[in-house]
């Protein structure tokens, strides 16, 4: 077994972060032009990263699949982001920010990474208020914060429901200065297909051109992943198209561990899928839980409309079985509720497939003004998708993938397994352990972009002074871009029947089903026979029409969806093997009487870091211990 | 059950930036209200796959309204005729069984096509790069509530700044101008504190690179009824009050009064 080697600073955990920006080593600036950085992704973690690198002044070459590094889909984020600024007053701290962390991922979390979060959350928000960030404000001209779940403080600062966009769009501005300025070379509609090693460190990439078909080799002193999560594994996810783990897993395979694969989570209030062909599923704010009221009907085969259902014909299931919490339970337990009573037989709507989120109580108390000035731009965007009313009509939600905590290991420095490749934002593994709290993940990218990476960086670089990159001439470059070429041609050549989407969506079924808000034993073997069988079917009966010498969509999504299946199984394996539930990962063996997760603190404190072994082998599971000295394991309970 | 609609589809096809494009008639048949309008071309390019024929390319990515990916000019229209809504927020239920749909790509000199119904818009990205940011390393920031901005200039600088770029305002407009877009993108920073110290050299930068590659404003307002996110037509008479500003200003600081 590899010895891995989280590289956590000695001292106590508010003296990690200090001690180990001493210690690391530093590139004088004359010269950080000397070194190429590659930084693949430009969401917050992307567009923050090669900024502030370019900033210091090394020179960094930046990749995106979109037409401009404005569309990452961390534009979508809402909701907010946290810092630990205490404007309001109430006792937030940056400990306190760290322990609410570390609890709401169930205890599966690296503390001095937390730590560090916590740390450098205060400057993220000084850094996007400076850029211009519109972030909401008081009268007197201050910045306003609101409360979130999963916290007893208002520490999230929002710009509307636009958190995300806004964030972006300064991260995305700061790239286009050092753009101007010549010292980023921007690449837009190019994908990753490999990561290159030379002597068993990354010197650069090999990526395809995806209007001309050039596949082509970059090389660099370091390679940077900022490339998102992996929810769209599950094809129905509130991800956009695009998403996908391809960059990761292509690093996976040539030897960065995979971390905690089963750590998914399912957000509870999505508008549910309208039929077969739906493409992805649209999140409604979490908000909405505060006063709409989640009920089914009581009956199997009820028919009537919801507004002729007596209250005595309807279960108030969340309200019914949690008297303390209401409709407020986390999101992992009204998400597990909502499949427990459609998995029943009593989901509602065209195809059963929701429960109901009813305002029809709060309307009646406080009147549609008031509800339409709080919940106004939501509703609407809800009647624009369902052409339902929710004024008149309770609204239908049900849960759905939203983000994945789990990622590619990467020790304190961000790097990882690989020696001279890097993880930044969802990307990565290690700040939210089994469950992400809200306004948190806007937080780590741009805290990993702007304020971890450029200091951690230096220390593997400032030794490597002098050494050129290796030049994209070197057979290690030359079979890498070989090896993608070959694979671009076995798609095009298969000549089978079925489309990539008819895969994908074949693919999320299976995943959604064995490896989604409930794990079992048995259903996760199910998943690791049914997963390759259909990978099988995939590779001989997959229809690619078209040329590979031109932009061609489908083409793209054959190399996400082949990397999909394999990460399918690896997601089953590592929820087979950990053997308790924990955060978003729910293994229905192991419950409480009341039916929550149990952990087992015992024997699964720890990080799971898969090393690949090739293709057709099980990887191999390795251990990092996870101690917990400045918080105390506990068990959750809402009741 | 939902309304199922039978449409026919008239679709601009185009190889490459340099071919010769035309229409193709395709039919799209069973489609449900509830899709969206980009689900309809799911099933239309699922169709093709299966008869072994070339899908229809067109640019889409976050499919809620905000990535600002998606296009299409459907019925002569950006976005399609719903008030502001995007392409892929835009639903079947808005249209009839029984009718043609015509989409086309957006059209500017500007916007070349690269592929069918996908353009190229990276000259919005040339118009940020000259001066659509603040200049503010990482690490330089100070506390930020040493800086109050006033709610109405930060809530006004918001409306701005919800611009999502996905230049349906130039598809709309006769001249192909990008007024909209630019003002967008220059009031949300020339209208809050931190955006001062570069607001004249930000202005002439921008105004002068949009010019560059787009047409001239000549106040028709398409733009602005295009718009998915209603971007006030307000922006545009403030970007030309700061640009002749930033003329005489920027003179006087090259000591050329």
């Amino acid at each position: 077994m590899a010895v891995l080697d989280s590289k956590i600073p000695e001292g106590a955990i508010e003296d990690k972060w200090e001690n180990h920006k001493f210690s690391v080593k530093l590139v004088n600036p004359n010269n950080k032009r000397r070194f190429e950085i590659i930084v693949i992704g430009t969401g917050l973690a992307g567009a923050s990263a090669a900024a502030s690198l370019s900033e210091l002044g090394y020179r960094v070459k930046v990749f995106t699949f979109h037409d401009s590094p404005r569309r990452a889909h961390s534009i979508a984020a809402q909701g907010g982001i946290n810092a630990a600024k205490n404007y309001t007053n109430d006792g937030d701290s940056v400990h306190r920010l760290f322990y609410d962390t570390v609890k709401g991922g169930d205890y599966r979390s690296r503390e001095a990474n937390v730590h560090r979060l916590a740390e450098v959350s205060v400057n993220i928000i000084d850094q996007a208020a400076a850029q211009g960030v519109p972030f909401a404000r008081e009268y007197g001209g201050m910045l306003d914060n609101r409360s979130f779940g999963g916290a007893q403080v208002s520490r999230t600062f929002y710009a509307r429901g636009q958190t995300g966009q806004q964030l972006l769009l300064g991260a995305y501005q700061a790239l286009a200065k050092q753009v101007a300025v010549g010292n980023v070379e921007l690449h837009t509609r190019t994908e990753l297909l490999d990561v290159v090693l030379k002597d068993g460190r990354a010197c650069g990439v090999v990526t395809r051109d995806l209007v001309s078909g050039e596949v082509s080799s970059h090389s660099s002193h370091a390679v940077v992943l900022a490339t998102g999560g992996y929810g769209n594994v599950y094809y129905l996810s509130t991800n956009a198209m695009a998403c996908n783990v391809t960059a990761a897993w292509r690093a996976h395979r040539k030897g960065a561990y995979f971390a905690n694969a089963c750590y998914t989570q399912i957000h509870p209030t999505c508008i549910p899928a309208s039929d077969e062909f739906q493409s992805k599923l649209t999140l409604m704010s979490e908000s909405l839980r505060n006063d709409g009221r989640i009920w089914v009907p009581d009956a199997f085969d009820e028919e009537r409309p919801p507004d002729q259902i007596p209250e005595s014909d309807r279960d108030y299931y969340l309200e019914r079985k949690y008297p303390a919490f209401g409709n407020l339970v986390p999101r992992d337990v009204a998400s597990r509720n909502s499949k427990t009573v459609v998995d029943q037989g009593k989901g509602v709507g065209p195809i059963k497939n929701g429960v109901y989120l009813d305002f029809g109580a709060v309307i009646e108390r406080d009147g549609e003004d008031v509800v339409r000035s709080k919940y106004g731009n939501l509703f609407d965007m809800y009647e624009r998708i369902t052409g339902e009313n929710p004024y008149k009509v309770p609204m239908r939600i049900y849960p759905a993938t939203h983000y994945t905590m789990g990622g590619t290991w990467v020790d304190y420095n961000l790097m990882t397994t690989i020696p001279g490749c890097y993880a930044i934002g969802e990307a990565n593994f290690s700040d939210h352990g089994a469950n992400r709290l809200g306004a948190s993940a806007l937080m780590q990218g741009l805290a990993d972009g702007y304020f971890v990476l450029p200091y951690t960086i230096g220390d593997d670089l400032a030794g490597r002074l002098g050494e050129a990159p290796v030049p994209t001439d070197d057979p290690v470059f030359v079979e890498a871009e070989a090896a993608v070429t070959s694979q671009v041609d076995r798609f095009m050549s298969i000549g089978g029947t079925r489309s990539v989407d008819w895969f994908h969506r074949e693919l999320g079924k299976i995943v959604w089903d064995y490896i989604g808000m409930e794990r079992t034993k048995e259903g996760l073997e199910k998943a690791l026979a049914e997963i390759p069988a259909l990978e099988e079917e995939f590779w001989k009966d997959l229809c690619l029409p078209g040329s590979a010498a031109t932009l061609n969509s489908g083409l793209e999504k054959a190399g996400r969806v082949a990397d999909f299946f394999e990460l399918a199984k690896l997601m089953a394996r590592d929820a087979l093997d950990r053997e308790e539930s924990c955060g978003g990962h729910f293994r229905a063996e192991h419950q409480t009487e009341e039916g929550e997760a149990k952990r087992d603190d015992e024997n699964f404190a720890h990080v799971a870091a898969w090393e690949w072994n090739g293709p057709g082998s099980v990887q191999t599971r390795h251990q990092e211990e996870l101690t917990f000295e400045n918080v105390a394991l506990t068990q959750r309970s809402y009741k | 059950m939902s309304r199922e609609l039978n449409l026919t589809l008239q679709i601009w096809r185009q190889e490459g930036p340099h071919d010769d494009g035309h229409f193709e008639t395709y039919a799209a048949t069973g489609i449900s209200e509830d899709m969206s309008f980009l689900e309809m071309l799911d099933i239309v390019n699922e169709g093709l796959i299966q008869d072994g024929n070339v899908p229809i390319e067109f640019d889409h990515d976050c499919r809620e309204g905000i990535c600002g990916t998606c296009s299409l000019m459907i019925n002569g229209q950006a976005h399609g005729q719903e008030k502001a809504t995007t392409t892929c927020q835009l639903h079947m239920r808005k249209f009839n069984d029984g009718d043609t749909i015509v989409v086309e790509p957006f059209r500017a000199r500007a916007f070349p096509v690269v592929r069918d119904l996908v353009v190229d818009r990276s000259a919005f990205d040339r118009i940020i790069e000259a001066g659509g940011y603040i200049s503010v390393n990482t690490g330089a920031a100070s506390d930020a509530n040493l800086t109050p901005v006033p709610k109405e200039a930060s809530d006004t600088s918001f409306d701005a700044a919800a611009c999502i770029g996905c230049g349906a305002c130039v598809a709309a407009c006769p001249n192909s101008a990008a007024q909209l877009f630019t003002s967008a993108k220059l009031a949300h920073l020339n209208l809050i504190p931190q955006g001062q110290p570069q607001r004249f050299e930000r202005t002439e930068s921008m105004v002068e690179t949009m010019e560059s590659f787009f047409g001239s404003c000549t106040n028709h307002g398409e733009c602005h009824e295009a718009c998915p996110k209603e971007i006030s037509l307000d922006f545009i008479a403030f970007m030309n009050r700061d640009y002749v500003k930033a003329k005489v200003k920027n003179r006087k600081l090259a000591g050329q009064t």
